[in-house]
C-alpha cells in the first residue's frame, strides 16, 4: 500500500528481522481482502433481508412480470400501445418518450445555449445584460420549480380550446396543448423524401470534394450555397413533379375540443421548455468560457491576416473554443438526459413515471424495476459519453 | 546652427484639446456600446423593444397590481389582479417551518442562528480560529442541531450500550495485538483509539439524554427547514465519503480502485430521482424486519450517497492538482499513507477545491427540491401543497407561490455562487508567480 513503511524497518535487506506488518505487498493484499470481505458481507446481508422480506410479502422475484398485461393507459406514446399491452411494452413506451424529450431538449438547449453564450460576450450593452440576466436567473432556480412553473402557472392558465390562441394560421395553443396541422401523405410522397435524402448525400459529397480541391489547389468553391440550393430545389421539384402528394390537414374546433391535427401535450411542452431553457443557461456559460479561453492573440493574428470578423469567428475562434467546450458540454447533455426524469412531477409519461411509477406500484416488484431503470439510465449515460468522447478525440489538438 | 534662425519652432506646448464629444462621455459610450454598426444598432433597438414589451407588464403584475393584504382568496380574485402576496404572507410560517409546532419554532430559529454564526466565521477569511470553527461546524453543531430540532432523547437500550462497549473493547484489543505484533509501543495508539471510542460514546450520551425538549417528529418538519436539513446533511455526510472515494480512485490497490470507480460512476450515471425512489422503496426491503427508518432519514441516505460521488470527483480534481513532489516529499519524510494524506496532501488539495465544493453544494441545494416527489414537503413541496388550499385558490396563486419559492432558492444559490467566485479569485492568487 505504501512504500514508506518498508523504509522504516531497518535491516530489511537481511530479511530476518523485518516484520510482515511492514511489507507493503502484504499490507496491500490484507487490506484488499478486508475490503472485498466487507463488501460481500454487506451485500449478503442485504440480499438475505430482501429475500426474507419479499417472501413474507408474498412477492415473487424475477422478471416474469414483464410479460403480464399492463392494464393502464399512457397519454403519449410513439409506439403502438393499449392497456392490453404487456408491462414490457409499457417500459418501451416510457423509454422512447424519455429519449424523445431528451433528444429534442438537447437540440434546443444547444442552440439557445450557444446564442446566449455568444450574446454574453457581445459588444452590445443591452444584449450582453439581457443574456447575463437570463443565465443568472435560470441557473440559480431549481429545474423542478421551473418545470412546475411552466406547467401549472403558465400552460394550465392558457385559454380553453374555444378561445385558443392562434400564433400562426392553423396552429392553436390552449390549455389542452399545442395543436399542429397534421401532415397527410398520399401515395408517391415517399419520392420527395428520397429526393431530400439524395440531395443531402450529394451536398455532403460536394462539400468534401470542394474541401479536398481547396487543400490541393487553393481554389474555392461555394459548396455551402450549392448544397443548400440542392437540398431545397431537388425535393421541391420532385414534390411538384409528382403532383403535390403531401398536404396539411388543419385541426377543427368541434364542440369543446379540436378534432384532427397533431396534439403536443402540455406536459411535453412544459418539460421541453424547462429542460431546454435550464440547460441552455449552463451551456451558455460553457460557451462563454470556451470562447474566452482562446487567447486574444489568435483574434489579432486572424485580423492581421486580413480575415473578416465573421470568418475569424468561424475559422479561428470557434474551432479552438470547441476543444474547451466539448467535455463540459458532454456532462450538460448527460445532465439533461438524467433531468428528463423529473417528468414524473408533471405527469409526462417518461421511463421513470411509467416504469418506476405506475408499473412499480401495480406489481410491487421494487427491486427489479428500480434496478432496470437505473441500468437504462446508466447505459444511456455511457453511450452518450462515449459518443462525445469520440467526437472530442476527433476535435482535439493533434500534437506531435 | 543657431536656434533663433528657425522661425517656425514652437516655444510653448500646444493646448491639450479635449477628445471629440463622440468619443467620450455618454455619447461616446452609447456609440461604442450600442450604435457602432448597423447590425449593432438593430440589435440595440430590438433589445430595447423587447424590454419595453416585457418589463412593464411584469412590474405591474409583481408590484403595482399585486394584492398585499387579505385574509382569503376574495382579495386575490378580482379583475386584473396581480400577484397574490397576501397568500405568501398568510402561509409564510408554513413555508419556513412546515407543520413544526408553533411554540417550538424558537428551536429552529436558534439552530439557524448557530448555523449562520458558524458559517460566517468559517466563510470570512479574516476571522481567526478557523480550526475551532470547523470543529464547531462539523462536530458540535450537528449534535446540537439534532438535539434542538428533534428534541433529542433517542431511545438507546441497555443492550445497545453493552454492544457498543463490547465493540470498543474488541477494537482496542485488535489495536493492542497489532501493535505488539509490529513491535510498536502499544500505549499511544491504544490511547488514541480509546479517546475516539469515548468521544463517540459522549455524543451518543448527549443525543440520548432527556433535556426536557418536546420531541418533534420529522413528519411535522417542512418548508425551508427540510430544504436546508437535506442539503446540509447531504453535503456534510458526503464530504468524508467523497474524500475516501477520491483517495480510493487514486489508490495503487486494484481492488480498491475498481470498487471506487464503480461506485462513483454508478451514482453519477443515474438520476437523483431514481436514487430517491430506491432509498424510499428499496431500502426498507434491504433491512431486517422491524428496523424501519423514517422517511426523511431514507431520503438523506439517498442524497448523501448521490452527493458523495460528485464530491469524490471534485476532491479528485484537487488531488490531481497537487504536484507529485508533494507526495514524494511526504513519503521521504517517513510519513505513513494516512499521515501523508492527512497532513500534507489533503489540506492543500481541499483548499484548492473549495469553489468546486461550493458548486456541488449549489447543485445539491437545488436538487433537494426533488424530495417532494417521494412525499416530503420541502420549500417547493409545501408551496405546491398550499395551492390546493381552497381558501386561497385563485388564478394568480400558483404563479405567486412559485415566484416566492424561486426567489428564496435564487437568493441562496446566487450568493453561494458569488462566494465561490470570490474564493476562486482569492485562491488563485497563491498560485500566481
Amino acid at each position: 500500500m505504501n512504500p514508506v513503511s518498508s523504509a522504516r524497518s531497518e535491516g530489511a535487506g537481511n530479511g530476518a528481522r523485518a516484520s510482515w506488518f511492514y511489507n507493503p505487498q502484504v499490507r496491500g493484499a490484507v487490506f484488499q481482502v478486508l475490503v472485498v470481505l466487507a463488501l460481500l458481507g454487506v451485500l449478503a446481508f442485504f440480499a438475505y433481508n430482501a429475500k426474507t422480506n419479499l417472501e413474507r410479502a408474498g412477492i415473487a422475484s424475477g422478471l416474469g412480470f414483464l410479460s403480464e398485461r399492463a392494464g393502464f393507459d399512457i397519454s403519449q406514446s410513439l409506439i403502438a400501445y393499449t392497456n392490453d399491452s404487456s408491462y414490457f411494452r409499457a417500459f418501451w413506451v416510457g423509454l422512447t418518450n424519455t429519449l424523445l424529450v431528451a433528444l429534442i431538449g438537447v437540440f434546443f438547449a444547444t442552440i439557445i445555449g450557444f446564442v446566449v453564450g455568444v450574446a454574453r460576450l457581445s459588444h452590445n450593452f443591452v444584449i450582453r445584460q439581457l443574456a447575463a440576466v437570463y443565465v443568472e436567473t435560470l441557473r440559480n432556480i431549481p429545474l423542478l420549480l421551473q418545470l412546475l412553473f411552466w406547467y401549472k402557472a403558465v400552460l394550465s392558465v392558457l385559454p380553453s380550446p374555444r378561445r385558443s390562441l392562434e400564433p400562426l394560421s392553423g396552429v392553436y395553443l390552449n390549455n389542452r396543448g399545442l395543436i399542429l396541422p397534421e401532415v397527410i401523405r398520399e401515395p408517391g410522397s415517399s419520392l420527395t423524401f428520397y429526393a431530400l435524402i439524395a440531395a443531402i448525400a450529394v451536398a455532403i459529397g460536394i462539400s468534401r470534394w470542394a474541401r479536398k480541391r481547396q487543400q490541393e489547389t487553393g481554389q474555392q468553391f461555394p459548396s455551402f450555397l450549392v448544397g443548400l440550393g440542392l437540398i431545397i430545389v431537388l425535393p421541391l421539384v420532385t414534390f411538384l413533379a409528382s403532383g403535390m402528394p403531401i398536404h396539411f390537414e388543419y385541426a377543427e374546433l368541434k364542440g369543446f375540443n379540436f378534432a384532427g391535427g397533431v396534439v403536443v401535450n402540455p406536459e411535453f411542452m412544459a418539460l421541453l421548455l424547462g429542460l431546454s431553457l435550464y440547460t441552455a443557461s449552463f451551456i451558455a456559460e460553457i460557451v462563454r468560457a470556451g470562447i474566452l479561453a482562446v487567447a486574444h492573440g489568435q483574434t489579432e493574428a486572424a485580423y492581421s491576416l486580413g480575415l473578416r470578423p465573421r470568418r475569424t469567428l468561424q475559422l479561428v475562434i470557434i474551432p479552438q473554443a470547441m476543444r474547451v467546450i466539448i467535455p463540459p458540454l458532454t456532462s450538460q447533455y448527460l445532465n439533461l438526459i438524467k433531468n428528463s426524469s423529473l417528468a414524473v412531477a408533471i405527469g409526462y409519461p417518461d421511463l421513470v413515471a411509467v416504469f418506476a411509477g405506475t408499473v412499480l406500484n401495480q406489481t410491487g416488484q421494487a427491486v427489479e424495476v428500480i434496478i432496470i431503470t437505473m441500468l437504462v439510465y446508466l447505459t444511456i449515460s455511457l453511450i452518450t459519453s462515449s459518443f462525445m468522447n469520440w467526437y472530442n478525440r476527433r476535435m482535439a489538438l493533434v500534437e506531435r | 546652427m543657431p536656434n533663433g534662425s528657425i522661425a517656425y519652432v514652437r516655444k510653448e506646448e500646444a493646448p491639450t484639446l479635449s477628445p471629440p464629444i463622440t468619443e467620450t462621455g455618454l455619447v461616446g459610450w452609447l456609440r461604442d456600446n450600442l450604435f457602432d454598426s448597423v447590425g449593432n444598432t438593430i440589435l440595440t433597438i430590438l433589445g430595447i423593444l423587447f424590454l419595453a414589451w416585457a418589463v412593464p407588464p411584469v412590474i405591474s403584475w409583481l408590484f403595482i397590481d399585486a394584492v398585499y393584504v387579505g385574509d382569503n382568496r376574495d382579495a386575490c380574485v378580482v379583475e386584473n389582479a396581480g400577484a397574490c402576496w397576501a397568500f405568501v404572507h398568510a402561509k409564510f410560517g408554513q413555508f419556513m417551518y412546515g407543520r413544526y409546532p408553533l411554540e417550538e419554532r424558537w428551536r429552529v430559529d436558534l439552530t439557524g442562528v448557530l448555523l449562520i454564526l458558524g458559517l460566517a466565521a468559517a466563510a470570512i477569511p479574516q476571522v481567526p480560529f478557523k480550526r475551532l470553527t470547523m470543529l464547531f461546524l462539523l462536530v458540535v453543531f450537528p449534535v446540537l442541531g439534532f438535539v434542538l430540532l428533534t428534541g433529542g432523547d433517542v431511545d438507546l437500550s441497555w443492550s445497545f450500550w453493552l454492544g457498543f462497549a463490547g465493540l470498543g473493547a474488541v477494537l482496542l484489543a485488535i489495536v493492542f495485538v497489532v501493535c505488539l505484533n509490529a513491535g510498536l509501543a502499544p500505549l499511544g495508539p491504544v490511547r488514541d483509539v480509546g479517546l475516539g471510542v469515548l468521544a463517540i460514546a459522549l455524543i451518543l450520551a448527549i443525543v440520548s439524554f432527556d433535556f426536557g425538549l418536546r420531541p418533534v417528529e420529522t413528519q411535522l418538519w417542512g418548508g425551508l427547514l427540510v430544504t436546508l436539513v437535506v442539503a446540509i446533511v447531504g453535503i456534510v455526510a458526503s464530504f468524508p465519503i467523497g474524500i475516501v472515494l477520491a483517495l480510493g480512485r487514486r489508490s495503487h490497490l486494484p481492488v480498491v480502485r475498481l470498487v471506487s470507480v464503480i461506485f462513483i460512476e454508478f451514482w453519477r450515471g443515474v438520476p437523483l430521482i431514481t436514487v430517491l425512489f430506491m432509498s424510499s422503496v428499496m431500502l426498507p426491503l434491504f433491512l431486517p424486519e422491524g428496523v424501519n427508518f423514517d422517511k426523511l432519514l431514507r431520503a438523506l441516505i439517498g442524497v448523501a450517497l448521490f452527493a458523495s460521488a460528485y464530491m469524490a470527483e471534485v476532491v479528485r480534481g484537487g488531488l490531481q492538482a497537487i504536484p507529485k513532489g508533494q507526495y514524494e516529499a511526504a513519503n521521504a519524510m517517513g510519513l505513513s499513507y494516512w499521515q501523508g494524506m492527512g497532513l500534507i496532501i489533503l489540506p492543500q488539495a481541499l483548499k484548492l477545491v473549495i469553489p468546486g465544493i461550493v458548486n456541488t453544494f449549489i447543485g445539491l441545494f437545488k436538487d433537494t427540491s426533488l424530495v417532494l416527489i417521494i412525499g416530503l414537503f420541502d420549500l417547493l413541496g409545501i408551496v405546491t401543497l398550499n395551492f390546493s388550499d381552497s381558501n386561497w385558490a385563485s388564478p394568480n396563486t400558483p404563479a405567486t407561490g412559485f415566484i416566492f419559492a424561486a426567489f428564496v432558492f435564487w437568493i441562496f444559490c446566487f450568493s453561494m455562487s458569488r462566494y465561490s467566485i470570490y474564493m476562486e479569485k482569492r485562491l488563485h492568487r497563491g498560485h500566481a508567480r
